[in-house]
């Protein structure tokens, strides 16, 4: 690690409402990943406030940063980071441990509901290396709704699903922002992009463009479009 | 609200979550606690083989009477050029001694003069070795002998010096045939004629290796007068109402003689005190000793367990940097992440210390039954092991589960 300090982010600014489906672009070096690591709660802005649901996270300690990301944000990430040798359902259960409020049974009955809102209900007890990349990723999901978060943050969900799983990805992640959550999704694939209702760009630590996407595609559209020749 | 927000998850899914851990990894989890396994087992058998030891020479003492308080002359004057004399030449003590300590010593609950010969007894054509030992009837549980056969003799035959005895197990199987009562017989000791009234209870060899059933008992009258022809006594057993007033017996019964020998402040006892309580704390501190010693020996390897668990720890929590980085993300405190290493560790030492407490038990009784070693399992070294074990873990653990509390949840993150 150098002494030399790299300001990764410089004059960002933008707010996200909640129910909307944002995806942050932006080529390696944009800074993508310090804005995650800071929307996320895991890093602190060193100049500058990012206020999560009201709430200046500037100033919180090291666990209350910990109670904020258990409570309001869901993490999908690009490897997916489910608990090797764990089940779909204890993979799911992880966030409800560390929220003290949730007793045993209902922790389970929240899983198990978490799993089914992303069509996994019949694999609960499954391994993760006895599922696919994309069912995984569900997991995944399942993981991140589990506590209902305000937001859920995707970090390159897709990057390492085929074209057809990461369709039936963005798909999940658009019918969920329909039911009213709020997805920020970090990428750098453009037609991932076209799944959002808004896309922010970044380059060298900059907004440079911060749009409405005037017509959203909608992932099932694609999914069917895509020709089914590869059966085998 | 703050109280609610410090709660750690709970500590059943601690368990869970650690044992999951440790079943994850069967083998390096039993290895690790082999370490423990081995240290507790050790521990809680060298103490049983120490304390079985200890216990068997605390039992052959306590055969000769545990409580007893023996009193014999001492010289404290010497004569011609300096010359002491042995205790044998002497006579200070006196059956009045014995009396006034029967009558006011406090701390004694009975007293008996003592003079003994050695001679030869005989019964028609056998005849044996042996020595008489004149005693009053109080000897006996002085001694806490017990008849097996007859009567004791009474004070009314110490009155009138009665030719009567009661015989030790050797005795009676060197001058008798097999099956043969002794009961009423008369057998002659050094010519003079006596009837066998009782056979005494076998209490074997004591701890120097003697035969204390190599004995014959009659009133100390009989043996004063008709065998040594002396009025004096050679010694005074005695008994302390218990094992811990023997040293306050001691005080008083020198306090006792010397007013009654009329000693000046100056002076000498002319006669010395002994208990065996003396004796029993003397031989079963040099013991007590051994046990201590192979203990700490056994303490050793559960260091070395330990170590052998904070190695383990490190080596896991650095394999699972990636999964304490996703817990974090996820809501995980420092503290959580601390809790959970550290269960897991102390988890280890203490499924290894009861394995351990198992393989102590098994190994005690198993020297005990082949090497034939007398063994006692003390509560107080399973308690003590066990205690030992779980301060281990908590120990060798917590420095591995801090690193991990510690992780900064971004780089453990990305960690490959």
């Amino acid at each position: 690690m150098g002494s030399e300090t790299v300001r990764a982010l410089k004059g960002v600014s933008f707010s996200v409402e909640a129910g909307e489906f944002v995806t942050i672009m932006g080529s390696s070096g944009s800074g993508k990943t310090t804005m995650l690591n800071i929307l996320g709660c895991l890093d602190q802005p060193s100049d500058g406030d990012y206020l999560l649901d009201g709430v200046n996270v500037k100033q919180l300690s090291r666990n209350e940063l910990a109670r904020l990301r258990n409570r309001k944000i869901g993490f999908v990430f690009q490897s997916y980071n489910l608990l090797a040798r764990t089940s779909a359902l204890e993979n799911t259960e992880l966030p409800l441990l560390y929220n003290p409020g949730v007793s045993g049974k209902e922790r389970q009955s929240r899983a198990v509901k978490a799993l089914e809102a992303v069509k996994l209900g019949d694999r609960l007890h499954h391994l993760p290396n006895q599922l696919s990349g994309g069912q995984q990723q569900r997991v995944a999901i399942a993981r991140a709704l589990v506590n209902e978060p305000i937001m859920i943050l995707a970090d390159e969900a897709t990057g390492n699903l085929d074209t057809r799983t990461s369709y039936e990805i963005m798909a999940l992640l658009q019918e969920l922002n329909q039911q009213g959550k709020t997805i920020v999704f970090v990428t750098h694939e453009p037609d991932i992009a076209a799944f959002s209702s808004r896309t922010v760009t970044l380059k060298d630590g900059k907004v440079v463009k911060d749009m409405k996407n005037p017509a959203v595609k909608s992932a099932k559209d694609a999914l069917a479009a895509l020709p089914v020749n590869d059966d085998y | 609200m703050m109280i609610i927000k410090y709660i750690p998850m709970n500590v059943l899914n601690l368990l869970q979550l650690a044992w999951r851990a440790l079943l994850r990894n069967k083998l390096r989890a039993f290895l690790t606690m082999l370490g423990i396994i081995i240290g507790v087992g050790a521990v809680i058998t060298m103490v049983a083989i120490g304390e079985g030891s200890k216990q068997s020479i605390r039992s052959q003492l306590s055969s000769m009477g545990s409580n007893m308080v023996t009193i014999r002359p001492s010289s404290n004057q010497t004569v011609g050029g300096g010359a002491r004399l042995g205790a044998s030449g002497l006579q200070t003590l006196k059956v009045t001694d014995a009396e006034l300590l029967k009558k006011q010593a406090t701390y004694l609950t009975a007293v008996s003069p003592a003079v003994s010969a050695n001679g030869q007894v005989i019964n028609s054509a056998k005849n044996w070795p042996t020595s008489i030992q004149g005693v009053s009837p109080e000897y006996l549980s002085i001694r806490d002998w017990k008849l097996k056969d007859g009567i004791s003799f009474s004070d009314e035959d110490v009155k009138t010096s009665s030719k009567v005895c009661l015989l030790g197990q050797t005795v009676v199987d060197n001058i008798f045939d097999p099956g043969e009562d002794p009961i009423g017989k008369t057998i002659r000791f050094d010519k003079i004629p006596l009837k066998v009234i009782g056979v005494l209870e076998e209490k074997g060899e004591n701890t120097f290796g003697q035969d204390q059933d190599d004995i014959i008992l009659a009133p100390y009258t009989t043996v004063q007068k008709r065998i040594l022809a002396i009025d004096f006594i050679q010694t005074i057993y005695a008994s302390a109402i218990d094992e811990n007033s023997s040293a306050l017996a001691t005080a008083e019964v020198t306090t006792l003689l010397r007013k009654a020998h009329k000693l000046q402040s100056g002076e000498d006892d002319d006669f010395t005190v002994r208990t065996q309580a003396e004796l029993i704390s003397t031989i079963s501190s040099t013991s007590e000793l051994l046990t201590v010693l192979l203990a700490a020996i056994a303490g050793i390897s559960l260091v070395v367990g330990g170590i052998g668990i904070m190695n383990i720890m490190y080596v896991s929590v650095t394999e699972r940097t990636k999964e304490i980085g996703l817990r974090m993300s996820i809501g995980a405190r420092g503290l959580d992440i601390l809790l959970q290493f550290l269960v897991e560790a102390i988890l280890i030492s203490i499924t290894g210390g009861i394995i351990g407490v198992a393989f102590g038990l098994t190994a005690s009784k198993l020297v005990s039954i082949f090497l034939s070693w007398p063994t006692l399992v003390s509560q107080s070294s399973i308690v003590l092991s066990f205690a030992v074990c779980a301060i281990t873990g908590v120990f060798f653990g917590y420095y591995p589960a801090q690193k991990a509390s510690r992780l900064d949840p971004i780089e453990a993150l990305r960690y490959e």
